[in-house]
């Protein structure tokens, strides 16, 4: 039977030793899956324990049997899966157990944390009986001493009002309390180990990092041992001990965190950590490092920065403070005049204004970057540029013609939308499943009267070949590409009309970090060459920073800092930016400890 | 809540009065005169039509027939039919066994259904979940009429395990095999439409939690999954319901069931007017208080649905 250490002030397991001896041993664990009476390996002889109060990080691209082989120590693998060798939970085997007593270890012993809250709590009943029945399931204990549990739970993970919390259904919640509400439930019987399965992935970035403090408090609170699997280098750097890098079923290589980031061994761990764009990363002589910025925004004295520069910096925050935005000579392409969008009334659900007081300019030839978490308004002002969503105030201007009256499949809107080309963020979904990609790609084209027959073929033929796709591709239905194939289609629709503008809706968040490296250099040797203006969508600072000319931030609704990139990444001036730029975490341990002290010191001031 | 409700109630009154307006114009339009069918084979005096005429004031021209109608309904008094009898008595004396019947066949359906569509669903690609596949396309194929003979003739007439009519008295027993024919065909949908949620939700994450935690599979599956699972069954078996509550002509015609739809069939063939609207417009409210009910129901199994 487990003791309960929940409630407790914090300091409780701080100071306890913590207990020798593996925790999990896994030993020669294959895992298969059987599709079309095959067996394909997920997973091919893992070896790897963690200790109590340790956090190992499993790392590694979709389809490298992270997930898979973590799964199958909680035997939550599908039916048509093998799992073999050897997993030892505090000596005991694992594998070989009865369903029974399997039970009994799966949210005691063991506990697991999902990807995503929202799918992973059962949407028709509370937060509360959630836990609740976890609780009771492994303790006996009356309903009420249940319920009282499972509140200081809720306070334990810092839930702003726990009563409230225990009676919410999981889509009354924001995603950063699901997952609090989630972590609380696994946590409700003490686990021994705790599986985080990309407990981050979904979230936004100043949601992350809440949620990430929250485990590295948590972790030497229980004193567990914590198996991380994310695809994420930067999460990794903030809170694993030791990484296990995995690629296409196998661990190719182990280590600590420290080893593993400033000096890995194996070739794949090295493209893995090169691809992972990160903040500063464009840098050369004149690079940008957020940490310097950051220091020299709250003034803050660091071992890691010269004297001199922060003082510096901090002339350069007061200098540009003062100073004015320089303007090319050139028409604007896309121009917003203090604009709101709307959401219109649908029925009985009033009309939503997502955007309000808006001014932007993007000329041409230029890459905008609008950044911002979920529900900020930036993809709202995407599709409001592409005419998809009306103007409710202001006006806003594309390739000089101003849409803010046009009525939705007006004539002009149609006219207009000939220089506007658009990316969107999941390929899957954005292309025709029953048209061959090249009929996709020369839609456009046709529908407006640009090219055809043996033109409109040769026209397809060129966009292959600049988003490098073979040209063979062409009679190919998107099921048959892989994302980052499906994405340069989508490019490359995009591109059909040589557009003036092209907007991209999050083009890179769904693929893997070695494909959106790829896609991400292919858009900008394509920017380069065709010299269209970009408005560039996402959420993803880091992609930002590599492609961006000119950066603007977006926080409910509002722009609230707009700047060219090195004005935002080297002297961020509102609070709301210099968060954001806290929060995202660096591939690099070391750094990353520097840059949560200074996020602390942030939020500090800013309350 | 409560002021969905009301607003639920109140959307029925323009849907009342576009059912009676338009079933009361359709039976006006209908050719021939309607005191022959009163009048039967031998026909009436002169006297006598008009007296008719004016007693059911047929007389009158369309709008004002159709107003006296309404403020006949209005003031509960729904006339008598053509034969003389009030028609509130008559609807009130078929009614219960419809209901009986429709409530019956419901609970068959609804039970067994989901049942057989659980364990197909949990089975998938199995020998049970084929076979039930195979079976339930049979019963949805089949005519209603070819099963409901067939099963009149094996059970009531062969096996003589029941009576093969319905008496006057519509017992619980005698009811039973027009409910199982009549739940039959709902049957086979409700078992389709149960699979298909099933094996949609059985690989969804928030299970996958459900068993992390450390359930039993059973709790993981009745807890869990049917919840889940039952929100689209329930839509269907709530317009079911609507439509049972109707009477089922051809079923109640076989088994000689005196209910609603036997009724109505007959005042169809006499063209008794005032009896088909009267009874074509208590289906239409019962039908949307049968909808009111899913909805409702359907909130309750569905937190994220909620009426303002």
């Amino acid at each position: 039977m487990s003791t309960q250490v929940i409630g407790g002030t914090g300091d409780a397991g701080a100071d306890q030793p913590a207990s020798q001896g593996p925790v999990l041993e896994v030993r020669n664990l294959s895992v298969d899956f059987g599709v079309d009476k095959q067996w394909v390996p997920a997973a091919i002889d893992l070896t790897y324990h963690v200790n109590a109060g340790e956090v190992l990080a499993i790392v590694g691209e979709s389809g490298s049997g992270k997930s898979a082989s973590s799964m199958s120590l909680l035997g939550l693998l599908p039916s048509n899966s093998r799992v073999s060798g050897e997993v030892l939970l505090n000596g005991k085997s694992v594998l070989t157990m009865s369903p029974a007593r399997m039970r009994q270890i799966r949210g005691n012993d063991v506990a697991v944390i999902f990807q995503e809250p929202m799918t992973a709590l059962n949407p028709v009943y509370t937060v509360g009986f959630q836990i609740v029945e976890t609780l009771r399931l492994h303790n006996e204990i009356s309903p009420d001493e249940a319920k009282q549990r499972a509140l200081r739970l809720l306070q334990m993970v810092e839930l702003p009002d726990p009563d409230k919390a225990f009676r919410s259904y999981p889509h009354q919640l924001s995603g950063g309390q699901r997952q609090r509400a989630m972590i609380a439930q696994s946590l409700s019987c003490d686990p021994k180990l705790l599986i985080a399965d990309e407990p981050t992935t979904a979230l936004d970035v100043t949601v992350q990092a809440e949620i990430l403090d929250l485990m590295r408090n948590l972790r030497s609170q229980l004193n567990s041992a914590i198996v991380l699997i994310t695809h994420d280098m930067g999460v990794v750097a903030d809170l694993a001990d030791r990484i296990a890098v995995m690629r296409k079923g196998r661990i190719v290589e182990t280590g600590t965190a420290d080893a593993i980031f400033n000096n890995p061994q194996h070739e794949y761990t090295r493209a893995l950590l090169a691809a992972v764009p990160h903040l500063g990363q464009r840098g050369g002589n004149d690079g940008v490092d957020i940490t310097a910025a950051l220091a020299a925004a709250t003034h803050t004295e660091l071992q890691s920065i010269d004297p001199a520069e922060l003082e510096r910096r901090e002339h350069e925050v007061l200098a540009r403070a003062t100073s004015a935005v320089t303007r090319p000579d050139a028409d604007p392409v896309l121009e917003l005049d203090d604009v709101a969008i709307e959401y219109p009334k649908q029925g009985r659900v009033p009309a939503f204004r997502a955007v309000e007081g808006a001014n932007l300019t993007v000329y041409p030839g230029q890459v905008i970057g609008l950044v911002g978490e979920s529900g900020s308004g930036k993809t709202t002002i995407g599709r409001a540029a592409v005419g998809l969503l009306p103007v409710a105030a202001g006006s806003l201007r594309v390739v000089g013609t101003d849409i803010s009256g046009f009525r939705p499949s007006s004539k002009e809107l149609g006219a207009v939308r000939r220089h506007v080309g658009m990316v969107f963020q999941d390929p899957s979904s954005s292309l025709n499943p029953r048209l061959p990609i090249g009929e996709s790609i020369g839609e456009p084209m046709f529908l407006a009267g640009e090219a055809k027959g043996n033109d409109l073929q040769k026209r397809i033929e060129t966009l292959l070949d600049q988003v490098e796709l073979p040209r063979s591709y062409r009679n190919r239905y998107p099921h048959e590409l892989s994302g980052g194939q499906k994405q340069r289609v989508g490019i490359a629709r995009a591109l059909s009309l040589r557009p003036k503008l092209m907007v991209a809706d999050e083009p890179t968040s769904a693929l893997d970090v070695s494909v959106q490296a790829k896609v991400l250099e292919l858009f900008q040797n394509l920017q380069r060459e065709l010299g269209f203006a970009c408005l560039f969508v996402t959420h993803d600072l880091a992609v930002v920073d590599v492609l961006a000319d000119y950066i603007c931030v977006m926080k409910r609704g509002r722009i609230v800092e707009q700047g060219s990139r090195d004005q935002i990444l080297r002297s961020p001036q509102d609070p709301y930016t210099q968060r954001l730029l806290a929060a995202v975490p660096l591939p690099d341990p070391a750094k990353q400890r520097e840059r949560r002290e200074l996020r602390a010191k942030l939020l500090a001031t800013s309350d | 809540m409560v002021w969905y409700i009301v607003r639920r109630f109140l959307q029925l009154i323009p849907v009342f009065l576009g059912a009676t307006l338009l079933v009361y114009f359709l039976v006006f339009s209908l050719p021939g005169d309607a005191t022959a069918a009163i009048c039967g084979e031998r026909g009436c005096t002169p006297g006598v039509v008009a007296g008719l005429r004016e007693q059911y004031n047929l007389d009158q021209p369309f709008w004002i027939q159709y107003l006296l109608y309404l403020k006949g309904v209005l003031t509960f008094d729904l006339g008598t039919n053509f034969s003389g009898r009030p028609i509130a008595t008559i609807i009130a004396e078929v009614f219960p066994t419809t209901a009986k019947l429709a409530v019956m066949a419901l609970v068959i359906e609804a039970f067994f259904g989901i049942v057989f569509g659980l364990v197909a669903g949990l089975r998938k690609g199995k020998i049970f979940d084929s076979s039930v596949l195979v079976l339930s396309l049979i019963v949805i194929a089949v005519p209603i009429f070819v099963l409901g003979f067939l099963m009149q003739f094996l059970i009531g007439v062969k096996l003589q395990w029941t009576n093969p009519t319905v008496s006057g008295d519509a017992t619980f027993t005698e009811l039973l095999l027009p409910a199982v024919v009549l739940g039959l065909v709902s049957f086979a949908y409700v078992l389709r439409l149960t699979r298909t949620s099933i094996i949609e939700n059985v690989n969804a994450d928030y299970v996958r939690t459900a068993t992390a935690k450390g359930l039993s599979r059973r709790r993981v599956v009745v807890v869990h999954v049917l919840r889940n699972s039952l929100i689209p069954v329930v839509t269907f078996l709530g317009a079911d319901l609507g439509a049972l509550m109707g009477g089922a002509i051809v079923t109640e015609g076989i088994f000689n069931v005196n209910g609603v739809g036997n009724t109505l069939y007959r005042a169809v063939l006499n063209g008794d007017g005032p009896m088909v609207v009267s009874i074509v417009t208590f289906l239409i409210l019962i039908f949307c208080l049968a909808n009111l009910l899913v909805d409702l129901l359907y909130a309750w199994l569905d937190p994220r649905i909620r009426y303002a």
